[in-house]
């Protein structure tokens, strides 16, 4: 009796997260559906959903139009080029934080945390005036460094988390041992963090590929990456929903397909020390 | 002896063309997405061959983005840019700040004297030219004349409100899906205060007196958001406060609505048989005007080529310019894509080509709908600004779509009329305040 009420229950369990799911993913397959329509068929009412006349047109005019490729590297390189960046600085950070901690440890991460709530306009003309300065307008390594900091209080956030999960016994042990700190943190710590260290390097590359203020903002023409070429499709005045929805569709296919392949270790990550 | 000299020949064209590539200038161009500005880069090639010296790097953008990143960019001096495309709200308040170069050097043949006369000087600072208009719109009727037929109504060539409201009354017909009238709900100073503002104008309404103040406690706005509201709740389309240009474009071209009052861009948009399915239905008229009211509504918007000051490139920058806003890149289009597809609203030849006029049911409309625009005299009380469906001060951007946040409420049904002008008038007035307009 108790098992048939858990499988109903897992039953509608299933099928209200399927619904949820669905519901989260239909933006996307409406886009990637609209971007096989015609102009005019984008826009039909009442929609057409899978009854229309699919075409690759929208694909050849954007491909004739832009440069899909460098825009693409462009975005490999802002984002893992970021990611490995804040890596570097936050793995030492956070193995600080989480084993040696201070008085102000807390405070130093709620303050880190709190930037995050600086809305970025706000800074924009005085960044923009040191990136001038500095010849990093519409460049590759300005959007690297940028993109750094602004994710670097999550990804310090995330690896202390993980971190504070590793028993310190381990690394007193590797100390008695006679480990350096940096044979500490690389021999010991982080082969343990691998799980928490991926899905924060997989999270911060999906953050910098999507982050589409600074993208746009401190970009031209050389440095401009996938963001720039979604927003060269939009358009208040004139219909170029089924062309936005093609181009849209090809910035987010390799994120999208990334994370279908990494989502194990995303989901694994991201619920890391959740449940004890 | 003849290979060594067939070498030297073949090495002089490689030092040739390498030294061409070197000493090419590359020029960025800084540009909005629509069919139009698309169609310019396509032609590009033509440029080229003109100006093999000269490479065009092109950065296309939505038209909110492009302006915030050229005003930022324009504003802190970065360079990025040396050709940006803007409006013509920008361009007088750009050309008195000093940040874009004047354009009184055109090339000989250029002939700025051709250029429509409102168009251009919307795009002058004390008789300098400092934008060369790329395309340029006004804004009219467009109606279904197989409604009005069937309804038994006629709209004349110059309409006035209770005319228009008469005919989306008897045009409406619910049951079938068709609606009088579509007019912009979505808030934003270039969505629907563009239109509430030029019908604000129309019915002699004006943003600001003499002194600054603002009027949205005149009878003249009363009168203007109610008749807005009256017609758009009962013959307009459900949802229609989040209808800006593109939404009424689609329900025109599904022919779902009996009139659309609207830029004059879009008459070529609703007669392309690819994507109306109305396309020889539609007729034109003028924007309406309050009933013994002379003047229109005054809308003027184009989108235009200017060259930022301080920028390095300057010859080249004006050189593509010239070569954009010619009479030679009208018939250049008109030969590629036929005379339907050339750039309207910026020059008087145009409109005086019989071709066109053969081609362009809407020229005439469009041309007169342009010409009766007076960005001096926006209303027919006297204003302190210059503008047209916008003021043409640095504040209006923020000041326009909190207001048209309050009537986009209204028309949603939440908030009434009155509080949506009492909201208008108190908002409008501490941001006059703040900008030190008014005590």
């Amino acid at each position: 009796m108790a098992r048939k009420v858990t499988s109903r229950r897992m039953a509608i369990v299933t099928v209200v997260a399927w619904a949820v799911g669905f519901a989260i993913f239909f933006p996307i397959l409406w886009t990637i559906i609209t971007s096989f329509k015609t102009e005019a068929e984008a826009i039909a009412s009442p929609p057409k959903f899978l009854n229309f006349h699919w075409t690759l047109e929208n694909y050849i005019t954007v491909n004739e139009r832009s440069n899909y490729f460098r825009h693409f590297m462009n975005s490999v390189v802002i984002s893992v080029g970021s990611t490995l960046l804040a890596l570097l600085i936050a793995v030492p950070a956070a193995w600080s934080m989480a084993f040696v901690p201070s008085k102000r440890t807390k405070d130093i991460l709620m303050w880190m945390l709190s930037t995050k709530m600086l809305p970025p306009v706000g800074v924009l003309i005085p960044i923009y005036l040191m990136f001038r300065n500095l010849g990093l307008l519409d460049t590759r390594t300005g959007l690297v460094i940028v993109l750094t900091l602004i994710n670097l209080p999550i990804v310090i956030w995330m690896l202390y988390t993980y971190f504070k999960e590793i028993p310190v016994d381990i690394l007193e042990a590797a100390r008695m041992d006679g480990a350096s700190l940096k044979s500490e943190i690389i021999y010991v710590l982080t082969p343990m963090a691998v799980p928490g260290i991926a899905s924060t390097l997989l999270l911060n590359v999906i953050l910098a590929w999507n982050e589409a203020f600074w993208t746009l903002n401190l970009t031209a023409a050389k440095a401009a990456p996938l963001t720039a070429f979604i927003a060269s499709y939009s358009s208040p005045e004139g219909l170029f929903y089924a062309k936005l929805s093609a181009a849209s569709t090809m910035a987010i296919a390799p994120i999208l397909i990334m994370g279908w392949f990494s989502q194990k270790q995303l989901v694994r990550g991201l619920t890391f020390g959740a449940v004890k | 002896m003849k290979l060594t000299n067939a070498q030297a020949l073949l090495g002089a064209c490689a030092v040739a063309a390498l030294s061409t590539a070197a000493t090419a200038e590359t020029i960025t161009i800084a540009t909005v997405n629509n069919g139009d500005m698309i169609r310019m880069q396509g032609l590009a090639d033509d440029f080229k061959a003109k100006n093999p010296d000269i490479d065009l790097e092109w950065v296309t953008l939505e038209e909110n983005i492009l302006r915030q990143r050229v005003t930022t960019d324009i504003a802190t001096k970065g360079g990025q840019y040396d050709v940006m495309t803007i409006g013509n709200y920008e361009v007088p308040i750009w050309g008195k700040q000093g940040w874009l170069m004047p354009l009184d050097d055109m090339p000989e043949g250029y002939d700025v004297g051709d250029l429509l006369p409102a168009i251009a000087g919307g795009l002058s600072v004390d008789g300098k030219l400092y934008a060369a208009p790329f395309y340029g719109e006004s804004a009219m009727v467009m109606y279904r004349t197989d409604l009005a037929e069937k309804a038994g109504v006629t709209i004349p060539d110059k309409p006035n409100w209770d005319q228009i409201k008469e005919a989306a009354a008897a045009m409406t017909d619910k049951d079938n899906g068709i609606y009088g009238i579509c007019l912009r709900g979505k808030a934003g100073w270039g969505e629907n205060m563009a239109f509430i503002t030029s019908m604000a104008n129309s019915e002699g309404a004006r943003w600001f007196d003499m002194d600054w103040n603002p009027q949205f406690d005149s009878p003249e706005w009363k009168a203007t958001l109610d008749g807005y509201l009256d017609m758009m709740t009962n013959y307009g389309p459900p949802g229609s406060s989040s209808n800006g240009f593109n939404e009424n474009l689609a329900l025109f071209q599904q022919g779902k609505c009996g009139m659309w009052i609207d830029a004059t861009v879009a008459a070529s948009f609703v007669t392309d048989p690819e994507d109306s399915t109305v396309a020889d239905k539609v007729g034109y008229a003028q924007f309406p005007n309050k009933a013994g009211m002379e003047g229109t509504g005054h809308w003027l918007w184009s989108w235009n080529l200017a060259v930022p000051a301080g920028s390095t490139k300057e010859d080249a920058a004006k050189k593509f310019i010239a070569w954009a806003t010619s009479k030679d890149y009208t018939n250049l289009v008109a030969a590629q894509d036929g005379w339907r597809a050339a750039p309207p609203g910026t020059r008087t030849s145009l409109y005086e080509n019989a071709d066109y006029q053969a081609a362009a049911p809407f020229a005439a409309m469009t041309l007169a709908a342009i010409n009766g625009v007076d960005t001096a005299h926006p209303t027919v009380q006297e204003v302190p600004y210059t503008g047209s469906q916008f003021v043409a001060i640095p504040e209006f951007q923020g000041i326009g779509t909190a207001v048209g946040q309050q009537f986009s409420a209204a028309l949603a049904g939440q908030a009434t009329a009155d509080q949506a002008l009492q909201s208008a008038q108190a908002l409008t007035t501490r941001e006059m305040k703040k900008a030190g307009y008014i005590k």
